[in-house]
């Protein structure tokens, strides 16, 4: 049984049809690139998984649950996790609070009123801040981080949320090649727990880090497959690869 | 997977590092200056009655009175970003509460008419925010403001026609509050029971808002949709929020009918809900003390002010609060308190981090 499923799903704003019956499966431990020409529906598809869109048609299915009238905290709740294509943390709260909000977001409200949890999920933070090589900055405004590094800020966030599932939109975007390079590395050791959807337009960085593609194009999908396998499609080759 | 979440054991160095000196002295350092500042208007306001003459008095107890409403809605704009121009409902609707059950049942008993008063904030804050916040998707803020001052508004309309209530009069004559078979009138005992109750309301306030809720409600200011995904139910967070500020408003509404003797329907209507958000516009939002010093200052030059300046004194007021918006946004707190400060942080205390350490 796949982690996530989404099968026919269709996104119609007015007279123009984002996706049409577009479908995606994920596994286990799977890294997933999403990938297709600007306009493909690449993140029409990411906000329907994450239910920041609500789909006019298809069903999503998470872990044998049906989500796909599911808020976005019910999704959270559900082991579902996103990081926004324009970074979204907090900027005047410190990193070490950015990292905080998203570990407590599961205790109850009397925990939080109490702070109760707060020396628990202490190691919890540094961990990730040191994952993600932010530990030396951990009391420094987030207002104050290089694009790139409030990117890993962003995807410590995410990760926070304990997710089975991680859905990244567009991870690397705005970062120098070396950033881009480190930030392959940091995802690498999240795949002992958690599947994550990537949406990429660097090809590269897709090529090295996932295990299966999926190729939109026009709010369909036209080919899905093993990196190897989308690499020799030829009708993919066709519509993207050669522009890219 | 591993009990940290994040499939990997901390390393022995996270732990190296979380008791290394610097990071104790990112926790301890700073925010000196909020405690100096909230003690120094403690001490101030505490002998104040001492020094003062007996009518300045009565109206200092007004000022605090005003500064526990200015409490209130610095709770939900100042650190919740809920823009509530209609706070006055709350504090109106208990004086219009409290000031029945002393006229009409005769009881002014202070453990009956303040739990009362706040009870009333309380229930009304929440009917209006489960009308306004607790839709299935979040609502803007535009709605929530016009819908607050909506119902403050019609509240007010509602008392002016209404004959049981008094109509344009109020409820005048009031009986004073009573402490056992004491009768509290104005003057410095009226004044003190205030100061203790917006001290205690202060310090629980400030308690909720250094809390991780509190760190729950900066998110929710900053980036409401953000935290949502995160999985915070976040219309609950704002319900309860808004309800709390509700009751404040509430107890602070309650001690102003028995202050004044009387209630009347500006207490309710969108002129005292207005005059709340300058209080804290003025002294800074998202501090609590910035609350209490725009409140007291904006009071203390208005008493001045028409004094001395009998027919213009408004207009030099009005002019003085633009000159502090325009150059300190942040309001007057911002003068003593930078921005990192104002926000704060929410880790742990170095005990607590002592204890989580294997």
């Amino acid at each position: 049984m796949p982690l996530l499923e989404a099968a026919g799903i269709s996104k119609v704003f007015g007279k123009l049809t984002a996706l049409d019956g577009a479908a995606l499966t994920v596994g286990e431990r799977e890294f997933h690139g999403l990938i297709g020409p600007n306009g493909s529906g690449k993140s029409t598809l990411m906000k329907c998984l994450a239910g920041a869109l609500v789909p006019t048609r298809g069903k999503v299915t998470f872990i044998n649950t049906d989500v796909t009238s599911f808020t976005p905290p019910e999704r959270a709740r559900a082991g579902m996790s996103l990081k926004f294509q324009i970074t979204a943390v907090l900027p005047p709260l410190t990193l070490y609070d950015n990292i905080l909000l998203a570990l407590q977001a599961q205790s109850s409200l009397l925990d939080l009123a109490f702070s109760r949890t707060r020396g628990r999920l202490h190691e919890e933070v540094m961990t990730l801040l040191l994952q993600f090589r932010l530990a030396d900055r951990a009391f420094d405004a987030a207002a104050t981080l290089s694009h790139g590094q409030q990117q890993w800020l962003e995807i410590a966030m995410a990760l926070a949320c304990r997710p089975r599932l991680l859905l990244l939109d567009e991870p690397t975007g705005g970062m120098s090649l070396e950033e881009r390079r480190v930030t392959g590395e940091l995802l690498q050791p999240v795949k002992q727990h958690c599947s994550i959807v990537i949406v990429e337009h660097d090809l590269d960085f897709i090529r090295d880090i996932c295990d299966r593609l999926t190729v939109l194009d026009q709010g369909k999908v036209l080919a899905s497959g093993t990196v190897a396998e989308i690499q020799a499609n030829r009708s993919v080759q066709e519509i993207y690869l050669r522009r890219a | 997977m591993s009990s940290t979440g994040t499939g990997i054991q901390p390393p022995p160095r996270v732990i190296e590092a979380a008791r290394s000196p610097l990071m104790a002295s990112a926790f301890a350092g700073r925010k000196k200056v909020l405690p100096i500042l909230e003690l120094a208007l403690l001490i101030a306001a505490s002998i104040a009655p001492l020094v003062l003459r007996d009518y300045i008095t009565v109206y200092a107890t007004r000022v605090l009175i005003l500064c526990l409403f200015a409490l209130s809605f610095d709770l939900v704009w100042g650190y919740a970003g809920i823009l509530s121009l209609g706070q006055s409902l709350f504090f109106g609707m208990a004086g219009y509460g409290v000031a029945l059950l002393s006229r009409d049942f005769g009881v002014g008993s202070i453990f009956a008419v303040l739990p009362a008063g706040t009870l009333i904030g309380f229930v009304a804050a929440l009917l209006l925010a489960g009308f306004l916040l607790l839709g299935r998707h979040p609502s803007s803020v535009v709605f929530v403001s016009l819908g607050t001052m909506t119902g403050a508004y019609a509240a007010d309309r509602l008392a002016r026609g209404s004959h049981y209530l008094g109509g344009q009069n109020g409820i005048p004559s009031i009986q004073p509050m009573t402490i056992g078979s004491h009768e509290l009138s104005e003057g410095p005992g009226f004044y003190y029971l205030v100061l203790a109750i917006l001290v205690l309301i202060y310090l629980l306030s400030r308690f909720l808002l250094r809390s991780q809720f509190g760190l729950a409600l900066a998110g929710l200011r900053e980036n409401e949709q953000r935290i949502a995904f995160f999985g915070y139910k976040v219309q609950h967070l704002k319900a309860i929020i808004f309800a709390i500020s509700g009751a404040i408003a509430g107890t602070a509404g309650s001690l102003y009918a028995f202050h004044e003797g009387f209630v009347w329907t500006n207490m309710l209507g969108v002129v005292m809900s207005t005059q709340v958000v300058l209080y804290v516009l003025f002294g800074g939002s998202g501090t609590l003390i910035g609350a209490v010093i725009g409140t007291a200052i904006v009071e203390g030059l208005s008493f001045w002010l028409s004094d001395n300046y009998r027919d213009i004194w408004p207009i030099i007021l009005g002019v003085l609060l633009l000159l502090v918006i325009l150059f300190r946004p942040l309001g007057l707190i911002s003068l003593v308190l930078g921005e990192r400060d104002r926000v704060g942080h929410f880790g742990p205390s170095l005990k607590e981090k002592r204890n989580a350490a294997p």
